[in-house]
């Protein structure tokens, strides 16, 4: 099975104190960390289970500038993937959601992938390319998928985490877009050392022209006007006492609202 | 006096024969034994033993020949050692008895007339001690012995064998001897075997003399050599090997072993694979330490994992280990393929997760045998595949990205300096000092352990002493990360540390982390001396630079001693003379649990991440200790105890009772103004 993984690179909120920038058009990015998004990693780790148990390969892809979409690659290299592929050109900055589901449609339809993975949201994402890449493709599209079936000969079967943690199932005929939930499966460990081991892999790069794409439909037709951060809001409550005390009173809201029976 | 007048040798050609082709089988037999059971020693990965060749030599005679290590359990010890002195006695008796067999009057030469009554006197202690062990193996059987469900049969049969075979090569020496004494009317040395067996045989004839002579002589011949042979086999290969198991034990502590010896740090790119993935990735010398593991579960009997019931059992490592190598490396037969890796094998993943490298197994080992080298080396191949569980993922990616396992900011390493109440010089802001404080992450990120840089940072100004801190040059230092088998970022860590320590032009470096403190002893190489808090406290104290006032509670104070401040660093009298300096304080130990066998609070750095499923917190379990002992509050060393203790406290519900304080703190709250 051919599988191509859409990886974005994100500061991390774990490892950043993000900060609204003045002007509020950006957040402060002095002092960011950055890594690979958090539900991509899952998505990878996926992809290379299914290839360990059905054969085939995973191409791991990201835009972004060159160096940037290198690194982000390049560590999910060092988890497994065989191939890797950046997609870089200064027509792509600044691209919404829709733009970047149109640069990794034209990668996507270079190959000749029966799946394509992407994380069910970025940490600075919107959780729309996914379902608008699927779109583009005309493929069949799943979203917060917790589990893959591949069946030999037969569509694939996807499980779903729906709203109350409720679980569902369904039959999906290959290609086909899946955005990853986190909790698929247990992403490995890639340290210094898996990423010095792919140090010299060789990763290509494509632009606008490579990918037969034309600069100016990619403009953002989504623009952004504002961050802040809101004031705190009222509503909250602290609970004060013992520790026994306390858990009583809160055991007494949680039934009072409902929360538990 | 006149021989007696019937021997072994002179017994027909036949038996003449027959005693020469016992040893001949017997150590042909042997022999090929010991060539199956060197062979994965020869594949294994290399070791570098043979430096410190006299301090080896000391372990020899303290550990080996000493016994060193045995008296700490009392009984068993004790009749460990009457058996060991017993076999040293024996075993020149024992090879003349071999040569006797063939040809007559044969003696070692050097072993005078006084060899006769210590070999009779060993024996007699022997039997005694086999009788005790006996009774002690077969009725009161200590619950350490036990083998838990699923990891195999226990081994009181192999015991009561072995204990059986050397009282048979006991009794057979002895009637042996009485008979030809019993021949000739010489005397007996008095209360041994042969005087007691000498008054049983008084009454029969020569005929009868010389049968009992030759079948005791038979008897022992083929126990002597049966049981050589024997001994590889399982726990008693120890007798064997133990010798050169303490010549090639640790000498260091605190260390943990390169991932490959003779490769330098800078050539690890170099290395195809990193740990120990299956079985020839050990060194020699830990399989040596399976051989010899005489499976006497003093490890785990003071493995904190194994008291809180985690899936980990030292004494396991090294019994699993060691059959899955007689598995893979039978008697006869090729090598058999590893059915698979290591870890997933005979090893879980979180079996290898739980240690926290507290050294409490080492410390107790009689022998020598290693396991946190082990533990490490697994969990480097572990972290090479990736198996690392997903609640280190965070804190090893923050280490790489930020430096700090928390991920917080660089430039917020030295905020906590503000609220010292001194000024802190920074080389980050171009300060400089003669003595460098390394505060390490948890000191400098942790709100709570924060308060512990703050009364360090006042304690060494109290005492005068002209100090410096790193700032957001500092990294953390690596010492869990490096337990933790990610060697690489821990390399990186110890770069850049190394780096800024040399550019800050600092002459000492102090610290008041033990894990701060063993790193930059043990894992760095080139820095100016370390020192720990402690030390530096207890100096002060001496020179009358810090002068503190009487504690006036009432209360009983305990320490703790962190695991690397204690028995990897051999620093257990500086706090408790720091201790002893505050006037009134009243101070309590927790006997037995207290020194070199102080309990882990559970363990540092990356432990505070991860959780290994277990019935109960090392720290709990410590709290209760030091409540037994009748404390009140425990100080400690080390800002991960201190986490891990105020927990404790706080799970065990005995917030209000008891205090958990750190050794600065307390000081600095009894400093005169």
């Amino acid at each position: 099975m051919e599988i191509m993984v859409c990886v974005k690179r994100v500061p991390d909120p774990a490892e950043n104190e993000i900060g609204v920038a003045p002007g509020g058009q950006d957040i402060l990015r002095d002092d960011l960390v950055y890594g690979v998004n958090e539900w991509d990693n899952y998505a990878v780790e996926e992809a290379l289970r299914i290839v360990e148990r059905e054969g085939g390969s995973v191409t791991v892809v990201s835009v972004g500038a060159r160096e940037q979409a290198e690194e982000v690659v390049r560590r999910e290299m060092a988890m497994g993937a065989e191939q890797g592929l950046c997609l870089a050109d200064p027509a792509f900055e600044g691209a919404d959601g829709q733009g970047l589901a149109a640069i990794l449609a034209a990668a996507v339809r270079r190959g000749s992938y029966d799946l394509v993975l992407t994380g069910a949201l970025a940490d600075d994402g919107a959780a729309q390319v996914g379902g608008m890449l699927a779109a583009l493709l005309d493929w069949p599209y799943a979203s917060l998928v917790n589990r893959i079936e591949v069946r030999v000969g037969a569509p694939l079967v996807v499980g779903r985490e729906i709203e109350g943690g409720a679980q569902e199932v369904s039959e999906i005929d290959a290609p086909c877009v899946l955005s990853i939930q986190t909790g698929i499966n247990e992403p490995r460990y890639v340290g210094i050392r898996g990423i010095r081991k792919v140090a010299s892999a060789e990763i290509p790069v494509l632009g606008a022209a490579a990918l037969g794409l034309d600069p100016s439909t990619l403009g953002a037709r989504v623009r952004r006007l504002d961050y802040f951060v809101p004031p705190a809001g009222v509503g909250a409550e602290m609970l004060e006492g013992s520790v026994d005390e306390v858990a009583g009173k809160l055991v007494d809201l949680l039934k009072a609202k409902g929360g538990i029976k | 006096m006149s021989p007696a007048p019937f021997s072994p040798a002179s017994s027909g050609t036949l038996f003449r024969a027959l005693f020469m082709l016992i040893p001949a089988a017997g150590l042909a037999c042997f022999g090929w034994i010991m060539a199956r059971r060197v062979r994965p020693l020869l594949l294994a990965a290399p070791d570098d033993r043979m430096r410190h060749v006299p301090r080896r030599l000391l372990l020899v005679l303290k550990l080996w020949l000493g016994q060193g290590r045995h008296p700490r359990y009392l009984l068993a010890g004790v009749l460990h050692m009457v058996l060991f002195f017993g076999f040293l006695a024996l075993g020149a008796r024992s090879a003349q008895m071999v040569v006797l067999g063939f040809r007559d009057g044969f003696a070692f030469p050097g072993l005078g007339a006084w060899y006769g009554p210590a070999k009779d006197w060993a024996a007699a202690a022997a039997l005694l001690a086999v009788a005790v062990l006996a009774v002690r193996r077969g009725v009161f059987r200590p619950a350490r012995y036990a083998v838990p469900p699923g990891l195999g049969p226990g081994h009181a049969g192999e015991a009561m064998l072995v204990l059986g075979l050397i009282a048979t090569l006991l009794v057979s020496e002895g009637l042996f001897e009485a008979s030809q004494l019993a021949a000739t009317g010489a005397p007996a040395t008095v209360l041994s075997l042969p005087w007691a067996f000498k008054g049983l045989l008084a009454a029969a004839g020569t005929g009868t003399l010389a049968a009992v002579n030759l079948a005791a002589y038979t008897v022992h011949d083929l126990t002597f050599f049966g049981f050589l042979c024997f001994l590889p086999l399982g726990k008693h290969f120890h007798v064997i090997t133990s010798l050169f198991n303490v010549f090639f034990m640790r000498v260091e502590t605190g260390n943990v072993k390169p991932v490959r010896h003779g490769v330098a740090s800078q050539q690890l790119d170099q290395l195809p694979s990193f740990g120990v993935k299956r079985f020839e990735d050990f060194t020699w010398k830990h399989m040596l330490d399976f051989y010899s593991c005489a499976d006497c579960g003093r490890c785990s009997d003071h493995c904190p994992a194994n008291a809180v019931g985690r899936p980990l059992s030292p004494r396991f490592i090294s019994i699993k280990a060691r059959d899955y190598g007689f598995r893979l490396y039978p008697l006869a037969g090729p090598a058999k393929a590893e059915p698979a890796p290591l870890v997933g094998g005979i090893f879980s993943a979180e079996e290898i997760w739980s240690c926290t490298t507290c050294g409490a197994c080492e410390q107790e080992c009689p022998i020598g045998i290693e396991y946190i080298d082990k533990i490490v080396d697994l969990r480097r191949g572990m972290v090479e595949d990736g198996l690392v569980p997903q609640s280190l993922q965070k804190p090893l990616a923050s280490l790489e990205k930020r430096g700090n396992p928390y991920g917080k900011l660089e430039k917020k390493r030295g905020e906590w300096a503000a609220a010292a109440g001194v000024p802190v010089k920074s080389a980050e802001t171009g300060g400089t000092a003669p003595t460098l404080y390394f505060v390490d992450s948890v000191s400098s990120y942790d709100e709570r352990m924060q308060k512990i840089a703050q009364a360090t940072a006042r304690l060494l100004a109290k005492a005068g002493v002209d100090f410096m801190v790193l700032g957001k040059d500092e990294k953390d230092s690596g010492h869990e990360v490096r337990r933790f088998g990610e060697e690489m970022l821990f390399q990186s860590l110890k770069e850049q540390n190394t780096e800024a320590i040399r550019a800050s032009g600092a002459q000492r470096i102090v610290t008041g982390d033990p894990h701060a403190l063993n790193a930059l002893r043990h894992d760095y190489e080139g820095l100016p001396p370390v020192q720990h808090i402690s030390e530096l406290l207890a100096e002060g104290l001496a020179g009358g630079r810090l002068r503190l006032r009487a504690a006036g509670d009432g209360r009983a104070f305990t320490l703790h001693d962190p695991c690397y401040l204690g028995r990897h660093n051999g620093i257990y009298d500086a706090p408790r003379t720091v201790l002893d300096a505050i006037p009134g304080l009243r101070r309590v130990e927790m006997e037995g649990a207290c020194r070199d066998r102080s309990f882990c609070c559970g363990g540092g750095g990356l432990n505070l991440f991860h959780e290994v499923p277990e019935a109960k917190r090392m720290g709990v379990a410590r709290v209760e200790q030091a409540r037994a002992a009748g404390a009140q509050v425990i100080v400690t060393a080390c800002p991960f105890c201190l986490t891990n203790i105020e927990d404790a406290i706080k799970v065990a519900g005995l917030e209000g009772r008891m205090e958990a304080v750190d050794l600065c703190e307390l000081v600095d709250r009894q400093l005169e103004p």
